[in-house]
């Protein structure tokens, strides 16, 4: 019972991991909560079912071609409703902005498929395999192990590229990263891309986990997202992943241990008690105030 | 008084008008929390839904008079933002906000779950007390209390705080009572307006009062322009109409409405009357006047 809740744990918050990873790269480079990012999710949930039910490619190619379709709809949303505001106002009409754009988006989809539960096809061969007395399904090593790839990428990816290397200075200070010759705006749009190709993976697999997308699904997706985000302290990589996971483990054993109806609320719960304690959250770092 | 507006005035018309009213009490209370003092909170509207529950279960449960679950209600929203206040106005700026989200999303799953309050289905049948001309006195009363609190010291205090925190506490402010403070009196105002709410519409659940409807609020307070108090009614007042005006565009309504906050935000970044301060105005229409003056 333990172990099986700790994998299914384990595989919700590697989700919800991928999601925060897009919030917490926006929010250390230009300091704006995406809040359009969980619906950037759901596109990639439904642009995965697009590849699967219509095209019928492999779930690997869909998940490949989601990720690409968000990365284009990432920039494009920077570029029209981001880009405009930046540094001429403060950083609350940047919310603003990506709350209409938020709007925008789900409702598009609503208009496109209706506000129904879509079913995801049956795309892997689910087999059980039984370790001691432990059950875990393929479809859950399948998950676990396209979440682990695609973070140790972007951690390779930051620490040792080029790019990587730009997108941490921009991190630390804009202004100096814009006079060493970065092209700031370039580095911003590359962000949004790499997070919400990140997200998108984690909307097809957790269409193909839970068997269902709907248009709303990203924004109770986007909160929990967000305070994975916060609560392993936001503007941090590793922070991130770390939040994710312990909150999808959290959640899960809240639910099985506690009560189910109060789902929703036992992951933000958590996140107040984490902050009351350690108000940066747990990776981030103590910013001194300075005049 | 109300008849008389009732036998005048369109049905749809003054239903719209007390939904603005409502939303023109409420928006003021984030104001001075976000708009004033500069503390992103975006979860405003779980102290909505405690003085909408509060009141309708006292009318409904107990038969207490409607003043009196009204102002009950608001003390509730009140006891509970100063609660929160404590504790959490330790965090700052993104921190807060999802603190506040959080708490707004515990009380929304707490009334799901809540036997005196009609778990998912919520609560119905309350009479509808709340009326166009006591909703228009309680709007004058705050809009006076409020210009009256923000040109007082207190109210000085409170902008010194977003303007900059250091430097306001370096004066002697102290910063942790005048946050409370605000928080709490916008909680007080969040529950009265929901009290007023729930008393108009007659029927009330958790998901009136969700994560969306705090969105709204704080739409209201950014689009009318921070801090400003003109501003937040006019801004109150578009976001009331403009989904009652985009009903002609029926499905594609809440599409035309995220397009439009977007293209506001990109054309008027800081509000509709962010950078205009009545205050300024008056000002320059009185230097004008002596200028004529002095060359005649």
């Amino acid at each position: 019972m333990f172990w099986e809740q700790l994998i299914n744990g384990l595989t919700l918050g590697s989700t919800y991991a991928l999601i925060a990873l897009g919030y917490t790269m926006v929010y250390g480079i230009i300091q704006l909560i995406n809040f359009a990012h969980g619906e950037i999710y759901m596109f990639g949930a439904f642009a995965g079912l697009f590849l699967v039910t219509v095209l019928g490619v492999n779930i690997f190619v869909a998940l490949i071609g989601a990720m690409i379709f968000c990365m284009l709809l990432g920039i494009l949303v920077e570029i029209i409703a981001y880009r405009p505001l930046r540094g001429k106002s403060s950083r609350l009409s940047g919310l603003i902005s990506a709350i209409g754009v938020s709007i925008f988006l789900s409702t598009l989809m609503v208009l496109l498929r209706g506000p129904n539960t879509t079913r995801y096809p049956e795309v892997l061969n689910i087999h059980s395999y039984t370790i001691g007395s432990v059950e875990i399904s393929s479809l859950q090593i399948v998950i676990l192990l396209v979440a682990f790839v695609l973070m140790a990428g972007l951690q390779f990816m930051v620490q040792k590229t080029r790019l990587g290397k730009a997108m941490r200075a921009c991190s630390q200070d804009l202004d100096a990263a814009c006079l060493m010759g970065i092209n700031v705006n370039r580095i911003i749009s590359f962000t949004f891309a790499v997070g919400s190709a990140l997200a998108a993976a984690g909307g097809v697999m957790v269409g193909i986990y839970y068997n269902a997308v709907w248009p709303y699904m990203g924004m109770m997706a986007g909160l929990k997202a967000f305070s994975a985000a916060v609560l392993g302290g936001i503007g941090s990589i590793p922070g991130a992943m770390l939040g994710g996971i312990i909150l999808g483990v959290l959640e899960i054993f809240g639910v099985a241990y506690l009560s189910s109806s109060y789902k929703d609320a036992i992951a933000f719960a958590i996140l107040i008690l984490v902050l009351l304690i350690r108000p940066q959250g747990i990776m981030g770092q103590k910013k001194i105030k300075k005049v | 008084m109300d008849a008389w507006f009732m036998q005048h005035i369109d049905a749809y018309y003054l239903r719209i008008m007390v939904l603005i009213g409502i939303n023109i009490i409420l928006a003021l209370g984030l104001n001075l929390v976000t708009g004033v003092t500069g503390q992103l909170s975006m979860g405003h509207a779980g102290f909505m839904s405690i003085g909408a529950y509060t009141a309708a279960i006292l009318t409904l449960h107990y038969g207490v008079s409607f003043i009196g679950a009204l102002i009950a209600g608001a003390l509730m929203a009140a006891f509970f933002g100063f609660l929160i206040g404590i504790p959490t106005l330790r965090l700052e700026g993104d921190y807060l906000a999802i603190v506040t989200i959080g708490f707004a999303e515990i009380i929304r799953v707490f009334f799901l779950n809540f036997e005196p309050g009609g778990k998912a289905v919520g609560l119905y049948g309350m009479q509808q007390f709340t009326t166009f001309s006591l909703v228009m006195v309680i709007v004058i009363v705050v809009t006076l209390l409020n210009v009256k609190l923000l040109n007082s010291r207190y109210g000085r205090a409170l902008y010194a705080i977003r303007e900059n925190e250091i430097a306001a506490e370096a004066c002697g402010i102290n910063t942790t009572r005048m946050k409370v403070a605000a928080f709490t009196v916008g909680a007080f105002l969040a529950g009265l307006s929901g009290g007023l709410y729930s008393h108009y519409m007659g029927y009330i659940a958790p998901q009136d009062f969700g994560f969306m409807r705090s969105i709204e609020i704080l739409n209201m307070v950014v689009l009318g322009g921070m801090g400003s108090i003109p501003g937040t009614i006019i801004g109150a007042a578009i976001l009331t109409v403009l989904p009652e005006m985009l009903r002609i565009v029926a499905d594609y309504r809440l599409l035309f409405y995220g397009a439009l906050l977007v293209i506001l935000m990109i054309f008027r970044p800081n509000g509709i009357m962010g950078d205009i301060r009545v205050y300024d105005l008056r000002k320059r229409w009185q230097t004008k006047e002596v200028e004529t003056c002095s060359k005649s």
